[in-house]
Formats: C-alpha cells, structure tokens, sequence
C-alpha cells in the first residue's frame, strides 16, 4: 500500500499538470480563432485562383510556360506540411505516416522522391529516420505571413523549372472543423484540370475563342507563379489552422483525462486514510481490552 | 441577350462580393472592357482602376487595385490585390493621401522612391475620386 504522503504528492502534481493543459486549451482555442479567420477569409481567393489556372490549363499549350509542362515522371517531390510544436494529438503522427506510406507507393513504381518539410516535428521525423531532406522550412508558424508562402513557393517553382522533379505532391491537414482536421495529398504541379475539388467546372472550351489581354504569354508569366504563391500561402493557413484545432481538442481530452484520474486518486487516498484510522483504532481498542 | 451575370470579386483577405448584376465594366490593363450576359471567354490583367457593376439601372463603383478578371458568358471573376467597395472608402482620409503622395513627388529623391509616390499617388486619387462620386450620387 503507498503511503498517504505519496499519494498526496500524487494528487498535488495531477493537478498541476491539469492546471498546465487547461492553459494551453484556452491559448490554443484564441489562436485557433486567429487562424480560422485568417483561412476563411483566403479559402475563396485560393480557390477561384486554382479554378482560373485549371481552366486554364486545359486550353492553353501546356509548352507555353514552364511550370505547366508535364515531363515523364521520374522524380517526384513531396511537401509535407508539420507543425514546429508538438503536443497536439495525432496531428503530425497523421502525416509523417500519410507521408511515409506515401513515399513507399512511389518508390515501389520506381520514382525517387524528394521531400520539402515545413515545420520543426516533421523534419524531426525525417532526420531520426535518415531519410534525405531536400529543403526544409521551420518556425514559420509563428509568424505566418505571405511573405513564408513566396520563399517556399519561389524555391519550389524554381526547382521544378530547374528539373530537380517532375511532380509536387503536398500533404497538410485540412481544417475541417475546429475539431476536425483531413489530411490531404495534393498534386501541385504541374497543373491539372481541378482534380478532386468540388467546384462545379464549366465545359471546357474549345482553344480559338478564349482571349488574353495582354498576350497569352504575358498572363501566364504572371498569373502562374502568382497562383503557387497563394495556392502556398493558403496551405499553410490551413495547416496552422487545423494545429490549433487538433491541440485544442488534445488538451481538452488531456484535462479532462486529469481531472479523472485526480478523483480515482483522492478517492483511493481517502480509503486509504481511512484503512489507517480504522486500524489505529483497532490497536487502541484491543490495547484497551487487553487490559482489563 | 436576356439574363444576368455573376459578378464575384474577391481579394486575398476576403470575398468582398458575389452579386447577379446586369453589366461589369472593369479596369483591364489594356483599357477598360465592358461584359454584359453572353461575353465570350476572357482572361485579362487589371491596372490600377475603378469596376463597375450594374443592377437594373443602379450602378455600383469599386476601386480595384491589380489583380485578374476571368469572364466567362454567365460569370466574372474579378481577383484583385486590393478591392474596396466605394462606400467603404473614407474620402478624408483618401485626400490626405493624395496630398502626402503628391509632397512626396516633388520632393524627388531615387528613381525607385519616385515610382513609388507615383503609384501611390494615382492610388490615392483613384480612391478619392471613386468616393466622391459615389457620395454625390447619394450612396454613401
């Protein structure tokens, strides 16, 4: 049986650390505010972009820019979007293994594959492993601004016009909910006609009665690079957004699993207590009777 | 041709608009263009500019700062950088701005810095003039 002292100092830390994730829950749940506007509010944007471009891209010769051109698949590159903090439920467990199963499929089709990690838990992930990072990006949730989603997107684009791959995947967390979060595979390039996105198309038409003011050249030189940079700057707004949610609910399960085992404790502590009176008293007593 | 189209314009903070209205004119960087229902398919740039848009025979004014308009025969999107509806537009505020831009030209200084008070000045004015309007013609 543990001494009462033990289960004291027991109880007195379960409390603490109930104290602790009661205080994350509540910062996670205002952050979680923040960034859920911040995605609400650039979701239309992206997605009007993204429906635009693949439009777009079925019409236009896809040798007219280099970051339309599909070039046999060899090398696939594959961005995988974590967090730089941990305790937030399966959040990055969800991914790395979407990502590693991921890898492996492309792999057993003979492909190499690059791997571009934003946040500090994935590339962790990685580099425990040995696997090699070709770029990584971290502490850029702290400060999300548009600014991260040029850097990352310009390095991308610019190694897909240099070859480095033949086609970009990226694997976030969709913020679905404040409680729910999808992880989902993406292709970004090179563009296709609206892959897997719910937005009705319309039929496509035929190449001569399009116009472009100023030249077609001109528009795709400017639309295309535009389109990866805000198509970058929503997935990270999606992925700080569902980070917040999954801690949120992480740290609710966690108080919550506190305040349970706190009462199991108190509970057992107060038995024992009493065990211990009683057996006092017996002592007394039977001292008492044996005396007469 | 009968029917309307939908006008939707949005920027990178949020959907400022998705309206049925019977004309757009918007700020191509070629010059404006007008679409009304059944315009063929139309991809364009936009400068510096003011959109309008017509319902029945009420019609609207939006300053728009870059960005793309897509148009299709039953739609128009418009994806600016920066969009503000007229009647949001402060106009005190919008004149201050002129003027500071306008100070800021003549004091001359590097080519870039100079090009920049420019574009900020054809902004300001932009601004200004839009809300003016639109407080003349009783929306504001």
């Amino acid at each position: 049986m543990p001494s009462l002292q033990s289960l004291r100092r027991k109880i007195s830390a379960f409390k603490n650390t109930q104290k602790i994730t009661k205080a994350m829950k509540m910062v996670a749940a205002a952050k979680l505010k923040r960034s859920q506007d911040r995605i609400l509010a650039a979701r239309p944007y992206a997605h009007k972009m993204r429906s635009v471009l693949s439009n777009l891209s079925q019409r236009v010769n896809r040798t007219a820019h280099p970051l339309l051109q599909k070039r046999e698949v060899k090398k696939v590159e594959i961005l995988v979007v974590t967090s730089d903090r941990g305790l937030c439920g399966g959040f990055n467990g969800n991914i790395v293994r979407k990502s590693a199963e991921f890898v492996r499929q492309c792999e057993a089709q003979g492909m190499t594959v690059g791997l571009s990690i934003v946040g500090r838990k994935g590339r962790d992930y990685f580099r425990r492993r040995t696997w090699l990072i070709r770029q990584e990006w971290t502490g850029v949730f702290d400060k999300l601004s548009f600014e991260h989603a040029i850097d990352i997107g310009g390095d991308l684009t610019d190694n897909f016009i240099k070859g480095t791959f033949d086609e970009l995947y990226v694997v976030y967390n969709e913020f679905k909910s404040a409680i729910q979060q999808r992880v989902i595979v993406e292709k970004l390039f090179p563009v296709d006609a609206a892959v897997e996105f719910g937005a009705a198309q319309a039929a496509p038409v035929s190449a001569g009665a399009y116009l472009y003011e100023p030249g077609e050249a001109e528009l795709l030189n400017a639309l295309v690079p535009k389109h990866f940079q805000v198509q970058a700057y929503r997935i990270l707004l999606e992925s700080a957004a569902a980070e917040h949610g999954a801690r949120m609910a992480a740290m609710d399960g966690a108080t919550r699993n506190a305040g349970q085992l706190i009462k199991k404790t108190t509970l057992y502590y107060n038995k024992t207590r009493q065990a211990a009176i009683t057996k006092e008293l017996m002592d007394i007593v039977g001292g008492a009777e044996a005396l007469k | 041709m009968a029917g309307k189209i939908l006008l939707e314009v949005v920027t990178p903070e949020k959907q400022l608009l998705s309206q049925q209205v019977d004309e757009v004119i918007a700020p191509g960087s070629e010059g404006e263009f007008g679409v009304l229902p059944g315009h063929c398919h139309f991809l364009s740039t936009l400068k510096i500019g003011e959109l309008r848009y017509r319902v029945g025979d009420q019609t609207s004014h939006m300053a728009i700062l870059w960005g793309y308009a897509e148009v299709t025969p039953t739609k128009v999107t418009v994806m600016a950088e920066i969009a503000e509806k007229a009647e949001d537009i402060d106009v005190e505020r919008a004149a201050a701005k002129v003027e500071e831009a306008e100070r800021r030209l003549q004091a001359g200084g590097l080519p870039s810095e100079v090009k920049e008070a420019q574009i900020s000045l054809e902004k300001a004015r932009l601004r200004k003039k839009i809300a003016e309007r639109a407080r003349k013609t009783g929306h504001a």
